[in-house]
């Protein structure tokens, strides 16, 4: 009785979904498409540049003070700086950043301050207590799980009826852990203010893009959460700029999600060595595809830009991670009784014996751990 | 004044914090219009609206996560387990994110949320409905962990915990969620934290313990007093941190103490208990310190619950093991 419907409906499409891509920018610096309003003003590209080269240079200097001793473990954004600072560009003030630990680029733009990262890195939480952004999330070293605190602050604005916006970066990865899924299907059923952007460097440590998924894009993981899924050329900082600020345009009306393809050129972090997993050769074909090189293209070719302030904003840069730097490396640790201070708003009275004994040890028993 | 029992407390304590402060949100599944799987929420929903008493999607996760998002802006998200034994997708939050926001940040963000979850078993109920494992959250630093034992207790405790300025995981003794009223004045009072109560005064054997085991002690106790040994009955009301001062004291009274929990034995919050009075009680001792628990077993199924769970007989039956020693 029931095969004829069955079978009736089984042959009729009842949805159908798309996702595009964006770029505007593409490998060899060639323009396609009309280009956004800020990538045809010559000073807003160049302030996308110089925060692409400043993440750059910062990333070299966090590896080289790492490689040194200086630095913990550390995750660099080579080859992903348009990511972070086309999304950071796109975004308000009083909007609220989620970072994953890749997203210097991101945190530069909104604020925080290279010494911060550095102190972070170097390991000590006041590189989280940021001057700048208040409100934005420490990096979560977590994967996915991060994810849901964007929701939730999204949740806040909203019933609020604020009219800001909660962004969340992370990779690839995290596209398989079910907090992203989670967060994602109620962002979408609640139609919050938020943008998820997949820095999607086709690197998970050693598992590539391709074993992490066998969904076409990622991007269409927004689908099934009755959201937008956007690709985006996440080396093209045009594009992932624009994606992003059409997605916080649209916030009020509910999430986007946005993949932008990159590739890590780097190692997965400074504990890491890439090369037992993946070729030279494949690494070398996408240094043809890096963002930093072919924004310069384009700012060479469009806006006649010169030797000459291509190198004064190198040392610029390279000025301002030395400081920074410096500013680290001169930091006295906290003394060691910190690890007691924000634990709870007020320390509960059974803490007394155990901070005594650090109190005890610090004061009589000689050096203080560093 | 009204007479309440423990989750009438919970629904009172929840009504007055929302109508008093309105940043306090309360959320879960089911916590809507159907009030909550065990009616903690009723009426809410109808009172304060959808936007302040959300039902969620079917995930603890987000529960757990979207509540450490909202009260890094502000709010004082309730958030709404339906039962503890679905709580270990939000653990992840809790022990990564929701304990530590505040350290991470030198105190730039911090985490006031209640994360409610009905524990515990004695009512019959299905698998994975009925276990304890409040010694998983006593472990984390930043968390508290506090377990009411009365209506009253629930209602102040609650309001305590929703008014806290960092996280703290509520859990309700399901089992005498409904088996008593008491009265409880709805003045908004809450009572302290990190403090233990004494139920029940005592010179010859200290009974520690929280939550619906509370009961088991004091029916004990009784039993107790009719051989003529004189119990203390203290009950914990938070395990996170643990009222060091409030139970040694007890036990330096009576030189005897017996732990009980419904949760499995080893590594219980009766471990961290009989630890720390050997720490700071020890030369007051005149038996080791009895431990009656649930064993460490799996949570049987309803059939066998009673046989796993603590009761007063099994209370007594250690007082007497501690009294034999002389």
């Amino acid at each position: 009785m029931s095969e004829l419907p069955l079978n009736q409906e089984a042959t009729d499409e009842v949805a159908h979904f798309r996702v595009r891509r964006e770029c505007f920018l593409d490998a060899e610096g060639a323009v396609h498409g009309e280009l956004p309003a800020f990538a045809q003003d010559r000073d807003a590209v160049v302030e996308l540049y110089r925060a692409m080269l400043a993440t750059r240079t910062f990333d070299e200097k966090a590896v080289a003070l790492q490689r040194t001793g200086r630095l913990g473990t550390f995750a660099s954004s080579l080859g992903q700086e348009a990511v972070g600072v086309g999304v950071a560009s796109a975004m308000q003030p009083d909007d609220v950043l989620v970072p994953s630990f890749r997203d210097q680029g991101a945190q530069l733009w909104r604020g925080v301050t290279m010494e911060e990262l550095l102190l972070y890195w170097g390991g000590d939480e006041r590189g989280s207590d940021f001057a700048g952004p208040r409100e934005d999330f420490p990096v979560s070293i977590p994967v996915a799980s991060h994810v849901l605190h964007a929701a939730g602050i999204a949740l806040a604005f909203k019933l609020r009826g604020e009219r800001r916006s909660a962004v969340c970066l992370f990779g690839d990865g995290a596209t398989s852990k079910g907090d992203f899924y989670e967060a994602l299907n109620l962002a979408g059923v609640w139609s919050l203010p938020a943008v998820f952007v997949v820095n999607n460097n086709h690197w998970a440590i050693s598992v590539p893009r391709v074993a992490q998924s066998a969904a076409a894009t990622l991007a269409q993981k927004a689908i099934a959460a009755g959201m937008e899924g956007v690709q985006v050329d996440g080396n093209d900082v045009f594009a992932v700029r624009h994606v992003v600020e059409a997605a916080l345009a649209r916030a009020d009306a509910g999430p986007t999600l946005i993949e932008a393809l990159t590739y890590r050129l780097g190692d997965h972090t400074t504990a890491d060595d890439a090369s037992r997993y993946r070729d030279d050769a494949e690494v070398s074909g996408h240094w043809k595809q890096e963002p930093v090189a072919r924004l310069k293209r384009y700012l060479t070719e469009h806006f006649s830009w010169t030797k000459r302030e291509e190198e004064a904003l190198l040392q610029s840069g390279r000025a301002r991670v030395e400081a920074a730097a410096r500013g680290y490396l001169e930091t006295e640790p906290l003394p060691a009784t910190a690890m007691f201070e924000h634990l709870y708003e007020e320390l509960p009275a059974g803490f007394d014996a155990q901070r005594s004994e650090v109190v005890a040890r610090v004061t009589h028993g000689g050096r203080e751990r560093g | 004044m009204a007479e309440y029992t423990l989750v009438e407390a919970v629904q009172l304590a929840l009504s007055h914090a929302m109508e008093h402060d309105e940043r306090v949100v309360v959320l879960g599944e089911d916590v809507g219009i159907d009030g909550g799987v065990f009616r903690a929420t009723e009426g809410l929903w109808q009172r304060f609206g959808g936007d302040r008493v959300r039902d969620t999607p079917l995930s603890e996760a987000a529960i757990a996560g979207i509540s450490v998002g909202l009260a890094a802006q502000g709010f004082r998200p309730v958030a709404e387990i339906q039962f503890m034994g679905f709580v270990y997708p939000a653990i992840d939050q809790m022990v990564n994110h929701a304990s530590r926001l505040r350290t991470r940040t030198r105190g730039r963000l911090s985490c006031p949320m209640v994360l409610r979850a009905p524990y515990g078993g004695g009512i019959r109920a299905p698998e994975h409905h009925s276990e304890s494992t409040e010694a998983m959250f006593a472990h984390i630093p930043g968390l508290r962990v506090v377990v009411p034992s009365s209506p009253r207790k629930a209602y102040g405790l609650l309001l305590a915990a929703i008014a806290d300025p960092d996280p703290v995981v509520f859990l309700e003794p399901k089992r005498i969620y409904r088996s008593v009223k008491e009265s409880v004045d709805d003045t908004g009072e809450a009572l302290p934290l990190d403090r233990s109560f004494i139920l029940r005064e005592g010179t010859d054997l200290s009974i520690v313990t929280w939550g619906a085991m509370t009961v088991e002690a004091l029916a004990a106790a009784e039993q107790l007093a009719a051989e003529g040994v004189s119990a203390e009955v203290v009950d914990t009301a938070t395990l996170k941190p643990l009222d060091v001062d409030g139970i040694v004291a007890s036990v330096e009274k009576t030189g005897r103490c017996v732990v009980v929990h419904e949760a499995a034995k080893t590594c219980g919050v009766g471990a961290e208990i009989a630890a720390i009075i050997m720490e700071h009680g020890f030369l007051s001792l005149l038996a080791p310190v009895q431990r009656v628990t649930g064993y460490d077993t799996v949570m049987p199924l309803p059939r066998l619950e009673s046989h796993y769970l603590p009761d007063a007989p099994r209370i007594v039956d250690a007082a007497h093991r501690s009294l034999s020693y002389s």
